[in-house]
């Protein structure tokens, strides 16, 4: 067993579990963040996206174990305030989602790559990152569409 | 995944004692390659030296007046965002941001990639083209005798790697054709010419023991260094992957036209 003391969407959390939990099991069974997803096993889909310590990593290939003292950031834990993060209300405004199996994923890692590039993120940037997102329904011209919009929607402010 | 032990040592002797009264361990760093590896099950380690804690392990310093040297657990995003990887050469950045994805470039470490040595990733090209030092937890060795076949090294049990060094190419540029899915290399070429005049072309992603040298390459980029020069000269006797992506005989073609791009794309380093 392992002790692990980190924490989630800003709250203290400690894992005491055996060394080979990985980080999206814990946060979908133990803390009931479902919004992270599993959509594959070989690391490539990128459903259970989440920001370790500020940067994009899939939480399927983390061990918990790994993460004494981090923080990290769900899909849950990304609004502040009252109404839905920038990233997300520009997913709904332009329709970047169909079955919305990918979307969490997808906005983590849009949030990643607009605090990466900001105002530099062009389409072409935008879809070189998303190498790490599938998504099965959309062809991705929406998703592309909506992060675009987010990142000058969010143009001088921290994302 | 089986279960197994999981220690994060603070320096490399506490790792290589943790290492050592282990049953079956493996170092673990960036856990990109390891840990999908074990939940396929194809990899079961008693044990797991997380190797991340180590601070000496960590970095990207210029060495002298000509080196770089790279800490073994640096990941591929700490390498791609450098200053001082890209006043040292930029072909060193760009083929560490042309890892994977970002997620994975976030994670993943140059000394997991090295000690791996898959037969299609980016930086066993890079250690070859640069014929850089690898040091370990108790040697140096040239990027020449490392490499010894598919997922092979001439690291031995309980050998860390702790960094690599560099020496300034005049100038230097990595070509890949990646794979669509997983941006692996179906075939990697990457291109260097030193102060002394000589030339290596490392080639990875085509050869079925690994990364490897296009000798006769060389030779025509030092009588002259132009894409010309790799247009006929013969191609290195290996023996070609040939696989659902792609065949041993396109693969070859595919080195051809990946070395004249890289040679293309060169450039002069700053400095
Ligand atoms: C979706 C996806 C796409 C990818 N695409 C690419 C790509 O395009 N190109 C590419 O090159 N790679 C690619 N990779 C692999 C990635 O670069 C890995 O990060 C890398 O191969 C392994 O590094 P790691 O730090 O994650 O090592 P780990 O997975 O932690 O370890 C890998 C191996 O190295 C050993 N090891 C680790 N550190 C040391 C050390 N210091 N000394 C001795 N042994 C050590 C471990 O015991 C293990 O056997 C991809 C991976 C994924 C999941
Ligand atoms: S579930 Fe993590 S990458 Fe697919
Ligand atoms: S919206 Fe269905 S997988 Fe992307």
């Amino acid at each position: 067993m392992n002790k692990t003391r980190f924490t989630v969407n800003g709250r203290q959390v400690t894992c005491e579990a055996e060394g080979r939990t990985l980080l999206v099991d814990y946060l979908r069974q133990q803390l009931r963040l479902t919004g992270t997803h599993v959509g594959c096993d070989t690391t490539q889909c990128g459903a259970c996206m989440v920001h370790v310590d500020g940067k994009a990593m899939k939480s399927c290939t983390l061990l918990v174990a790994q993460l004494e003292g981090s923080d990290v950031t769900t899909i849950e834990g990304l609004a502040q305030g009252n109404g839905p993060h920038s990233v997300q209300a520009a997913f709904k405004e332009h329709h970047g989602l169909q079955c919305g199996f990918c979307t969490p994923g997808m906005i983590m890692s849009a949030v990643d790559m607009i605090r990466r590039h900001g105002e530099a993120l062009t389409e072409d940037v935008i879809r070189h990152d998303l190498e790490g997102n599938i998504c099965r329904c959309t062809g991705y011209v929406n998703i592309v569409k909506s992060i675009k919009a987010a990142a000058k929607d969010m143009s001088g402010q921290t994302p | 995944m089986h279960e197994f032990d999981y220690f994060k040592p603070p320096n490399v002797e506490a790792a290589l004692k943790a290492a050592t009264e282990a049953d079956d361990p493996s170092f673990l760093s960036g856990g990109m390659t390891l840990l999908p590896t074990m939940k396929q099950r194809l990899a079961a380690p008693s044990t797991l030296v997380d190797v991340t804690g180590i601070e000496s392990l960590r970095g990207i310093e210029p060495r002298g007046e000509q080196g770089l040297w790279i800490g073994a657990a640096t990941t591929h995003f700490e390498v791609s965002a450098s200053e001082v990887v890209s006043g040292f050469c930029s072909a060193v950045g760009t083929l560490a941001g042309g890892i994977g994805d970002p997620a994975v470039r976030h994670r993943g470490t140059i000394g997991g990639s090295v000690a791996n040595n898959d037969p299609a990733a980016d930086y066993p090209a890079l250690i070859l083209g640069m014929n850089a030092i690898v040091e370990t937890s108790k040697r140096t060795i040239r990027g020449d005798e490392f490499f010894v076949g598919m997922f092979e090294t001439a690291l031995t049990d309980g050998e860390m790697i702790t960094g690599f060094e560099f020496e300034r190419p005049n100038r230097a540029s990595y070509a890949k054709f990646p794979n669509p899915a997983s941006r692996y290399a179906v075939v990697g070429v990457f291109v260097a010419e030193f102060a002394n005049g000589s030339v290596r072309v490392a080639v990875t992603g085509a050869g079925s023991d690994g990364v490897f040298r296009w000798h006769a390459a060389e030779e025509a980029l030092v009588d002259e260094f132009s894409e010309r020069s790799v247009q006929n000269c013969p191609m290195e006797d290996v023996d070609m992957m040939s696989d659902i992506h792609a065949a041993a005989d396109y693969r070859a073609a595919l080195i051809r036209v990946m070395a004249r791009r890289a040679i293309i794309n060169t450039v002069r380093p700053k400095g």
